[in-house]
């Protein structure tokens, strides 16, 4: 492990609760580590699994899925095929060898800005204490 | 309502049942029972002469609250539009006991119809506004206050139909024996608002409508008038010069929620804490009034289903946006107003019902739909058939196309959130703007910038 490791997180934000919630962490100021870059979804529902995998495959240490908490999704009911999927996925990872730490599905509203921090210090913190995936995956012969 | 049912460009369908509805914004398909009403609404004058000789008289649980009757053949109420009769089978000599048939004997027009039948009636809509009301809570579901037990305890809308000229007792409040003017009223507040073990939420209008029969009972009756609130919530227009008009009256007001009502020396006593004196109290009177509050309508979840809107957790239809949408839903076309939403008082229901209306008219002015422009789309030749994106949808925007074997979106419904994209094993749906490609580049774009900042350090 090098000492400047730092790791890099790959987060998928719902535009409408969880998105807007980390605008609303930046808005009123609240730290949090700039590890994690952010890409917008419509919808949790629209992440498949293997667009995780993929993420992990090239190299992010974590991934995120946050979306809508359950009843206030934008379309419904979007988010209960993500509540269904991600935990199966989180399962998934453990077999296929990723520590599961390493991915965090969680609800974020737009009002929870500081959950949003909360959750990529907490998840930054994690992966401090775990190797890079870089090094995972040479291990695993994957590069 | 006379306006309305005169209009050339409306059709009344009372008596009626939504059936089934689909198709979208535009373009639904709706079918309608209308119930059998055992009269013919085209020879109907609405004279009332069949209603005026009925011998069959039956309490009429509903307008008058079982306070007074209606016959076999009746309208709801006097107003009622269009005031055309319906005869009530259950309790109609001819259609019980088999003999009668006297309102098809005075009837002018020969519009009496027993073997009518209900009829199924099919037509296209653009555009649905749900205005479906609400319940008054069930009084006897409190068993501490009495209601059902106690004869001299009442619910508000008993008091209103005493207070009408034309009601049961000739605009006269008495107590249930019908003679006995009340010298002492209690009137409690929060009757199934505001309290968990009901309903949570507060119902708005009871303060206000409390407020009316405190000030009307006390002017007809003299009667002394104890009013027990948890809060007094007088938002509103004119509403809290209204409650000084009703202190200054001399209507006595005590902070607190009544924990039970006990008979006692002939009279009720409402035992309270007076929140305001901290002390116990002990209120002897001869009438109590409940002022019910507002739950929504017992069958609204199915009529939600129907519609494929979704609810509140009590109950009460969800509208799109809390304060910039509140009467459109998340299903285009489907627009909802008044009590259907949640508790209304009158200016917000007329408002609310004007809102839906000039919604419903900017889109047939406009006479096209902005569609959303991120929508789903399947590449045929990928699509297995599998069907696991038809029921992720929330929008039932996807259709199976059976000589085909595919499946397909329509993009009227569609409302782009991708659930299907994200589902579709062999990669055929794809969201516009949101393509796996797009999502799978920006990632690796992101995984490039932060790989590069890491050399840096």
């Amino acid at each position: 492990m090098t000492e400047t490791y730092e790791p890099k997180i790959i987060g998928f934000l719902c535009n409408w609760c969880s998105y807007a919630g980390a605008d609303l962490a930046g808005a009123s100021r609240s730290k949090y580590p700039s590890n994690v870059k952010i890409i917008r979804v419509p919808c949790s529902g629209r992440v498949s699994p293997e667009l995780v995998i993929r993420t992990f495959r090239e190299g992010a240490d974590g991934v995120m899925v946050l979306g809508c908490h359950i009843g206030d999704c934008h379309y419904g009911t979007g988010n209960h095929r993500t509540a269904h999927r991600m935990p199966l996925l989180q399962a998934m990872l453990e077999f296929t060898g990723i520590e599961p730490e390493r991915f965090v599905f969680k609800w974020v509203s737009a009002s929870e800005g500081e959950v949003f921090a909360q959750t990529v210090r907490d998840l930054t913190e994690k992966l401090h204490q775990l190797p890079p995936m870089a090094e995972v995956l040479e291990r695993k012969g994957a590069v | 309502m006379m306006d309305a049912g005169r209009h050339p460009n409306i059709t009344l369908l009372t008596y009626s049942e939504v059936e089934e509805i689909s198709g979208y914004v535009g373009n639904f398909k709706v079918r309608v029972r209308k119930r059998a009403r055992s009269v013919d609404v085209d020879k109907c004058t609405g004279c009332g002469t069949c209603e005026e000789k009925c011998p069959r008289k039956v309490t009429d649980d509903v307008f008058e609250v079982g306070l007074g009757t209606r016959k076999a053949i009746y309208r709801p109420f006097p107003q009622a539009v269009p005031a055309i009769p319906v005869i009530d089978r259950e309790s109609c000599l001819w259609f019980t006991k088999g003999r009668c048939q006297v309102c098809a004997k005075v009837c002018p027009t020969g519009a009496i119809n027993y073997d009518q039948e209900d009829e199924m009636v099919d037509f296209e809509v653009g555009n649905v506004i749900l205005a479906t009301g609400y319940d008054p809570f069930d009084a006897k579901r409190i068993p501490q206050y009495g209601y059902g037990k106690y004869p001299d305890v009442f619910t508000s809308m008993e008091v209103e139909r005493m207070l009408a000229g034309a009601g049961p007792t000739g605009g006269r409040v008495v107590l249930r024996d019908g003679e006995t003017v009340p010298q002492n009223v209690g009137i409690i507040h929060c009757v199934g608002s505001r309290d968990e073990h009901y309903n949570a939420y507060c119902s708005k209008v009871c303060c206000m409508y409390s407020l009316k029969l405190a000030h009307l009972v006390q002017s007809k009756t003299g009667a002394r008038i104890y009013d027990f609130y948890i809060d007094m919530r007088t938002g509103g227009k004119m509403y809290e010069e209204f409650y000084k008009r009703l202190q200054r009256e001399g209507s006595i007001f005590i902070n607190g929620r009544p924990s039970e009502i006990l008979p006692e020396d002939g009279k009720l006593s409402i035992y309270v804490e007076d929140r305001a004196l901290g002390e116990q109290m002990r209120v002897p009177v001869d009438m109590v009034i409940l002022s019910v509050g507002l739950q929504p309508r017992h069958d609204a979840r199915d009529v939600a289903r129907l519609f494929s809107i979704s609810s509140d957790s009590d109950g009460w239809f969800k509208e799109k946006h809390p304060k910039l949408d509140p009467v459109a839903t998340m299903t285009d076309g489907i627009f909802i107003a008044g009590c259907a939403q949640g508790p209304r008082d009158i200016p917000e229901s007329v408002a609310q019902g004007a809102a839906a209306a000039a919604r419903v008219l900017t889109f047939i002015r406009r006479g096209e739909v902005k569609a959303e422009s991120a929508t789903a789309v399947v590449d045929e030749m990928m699509c297995v058939g599998c069907g696991q994106c038809i029921p992720t949808c929330p929008y039932t925007a996807i259709e199976f196309i059976e000589d085909r074997g595919v499946a397909r979106v329509n993009t009227a419904l569609c409302k782009g959130c991708g659930t299907c994209t994200g589902t579709c094993p062999s990669k055929a749906l794809s969201l516009r703007h949101f393509t796996d490609w797009q999502l799978l580049s920006e990632m690796l774009g992101a995984m490039y910038t932060m790989r590069a900042m890491e050399v840096e350090v």
